[in-house]
């Protein structure tokens, strides 16, 4: 019980650290633009990176299971912009149907 | 981008955010079954969405503590699945002013959908879009949490219901409207590739961040 509220306390506290380095140090302060043309790559390249792991990643291992298929649902939903409710809906649907019949 | 010409408010934050929050919802009752199950007990989940607010770190650190894991393991790994956040902060950083303890505030709202929504393009940020989203995740992941520890037995694993998948096609959805340029359809498949590449070998979290090193390519013109 202890260590769970240490491990609480700690992680709580060391996220919030990571999170307010960058607005503390550097808040309302422009960015050099070499480094403002790289951070607006950013966000295509760590969103890609969460969706390739959170759709192969079990653990450190890649796996190919009924997610893809839910993914791939979704990714057409994404495709034919359809709203984005809708999108992890679908993907949620496929998998489970997936999961349920395989 | 579209609709960034006009000024976008708090409020188009919270109404962005809404379908998403349905997803982050279920993710924060799944926090809250796995956590109590895992004998957390039923206050400190919740106190843990309140104060880390990052769910893969959470679900990082229960499970190294619910394995018999030491203190400093279930530290080091909800550290380096959150190591994310330092690049991701300093992004925001030019567009969040005030003084510090208002910087330190809405810094914590910066989750991965909050911050991907809140994004303009070109690498710039609303930090009101941010503050309405963020707020509105909140929310759902700390009520979620609380209802997964409180019924959670009745609930059972939302993962049975396709949930895990929800969350890929959740930020597909919010990687597509990044992919405006060559560039940054370059970036998006240099970052798969390395976070895929690193999955087996190196500790959960580092493969993200090592492929924020994809902005790189922003160097060449």
């Amino acid at each position: 019980m202890t260590d769970t509220w240490l491990v609480v306390g700690l992680v709580g506290g060391a996220t919030m650290l990571i999170k307010a380095i960058g607005p503390i140090l550097l808040g309302g302060r422009a960015l050099p633009p070499g480094v403002s043309r790289l951070i607006g790559l950013l966000a295509p390249a760590l969103l890609a990176a969460l969706v390739a792991i959170s759709t192969f990643g079990y653990g450190s291992s890649l796996v190919i299971d009924e997610r893809v298929l839910g993914v791939a649902a979704g990714g057409i939903a994404v495709w034919r912009k359809a709203p984005i409710l809708l999108v992890v809906v679908i993907a949620a649907c496929v998998t489970a149907v997936a999961r349920a019949l395989l | 981008m579209a609709a960034g010409a006009e000024e976008r408010g708090h409020r188009h934050g919270v109404r962005a955010t809404l379908p998403l929050s349905i997803a982050v919802l279920g993710f924060g009752v799944s926090f809250g079954v796995l956590a109590r199950a895992a004998g957390m007990g039923g206050v400190a989940p919740i106190v843990m969405s309140g104060t880390t607010f990052a769910g893969s770190a959470q679900f990082a650190a229960t499970s190294v503590v619910s394995a018999g894991g030491t203190v400093a393991t279930a530290v080091v790994a909800a550290v380096l699945l959150n190591a994310r956040y330092a690049p991701i902060g300093v992004s925001v950083a030019p567009y969040l002013t005030g003084p510090w303890w208002s910087r330190f505030l809405h810094a914590q709202l910066v989750v991965d959908e909050s911050w991907a929504i809140s994004a303009e393009g070109d690498g710039r940020y609303n930090p009101r879009v941010l503050l309405g989203a963020g707020l509105t995740l909140y929310a759902a992941w700390v009520g979620g949490t609380t209802l997964g520890v409180l019924f959670g037995n009745v609930i059972g694993d939302p993962n049975r219901l396709g949930l895990d998948a929800a969350f890929p096609a959740l930020f597909l959805g919010l990687l597509a409207p990044q992919l405006t340029s060559t560039r940054s359809k370059q970036a998006a498949a240099l970052g798969a590739l390395i976070a895929l590449v690193l999955t087996p070998i190196a500790p959960p979290g580092v493969p993200i961040v090592a492929a924020s090193a994809a902005c790189l390519l922003g160097w060449r013109r």
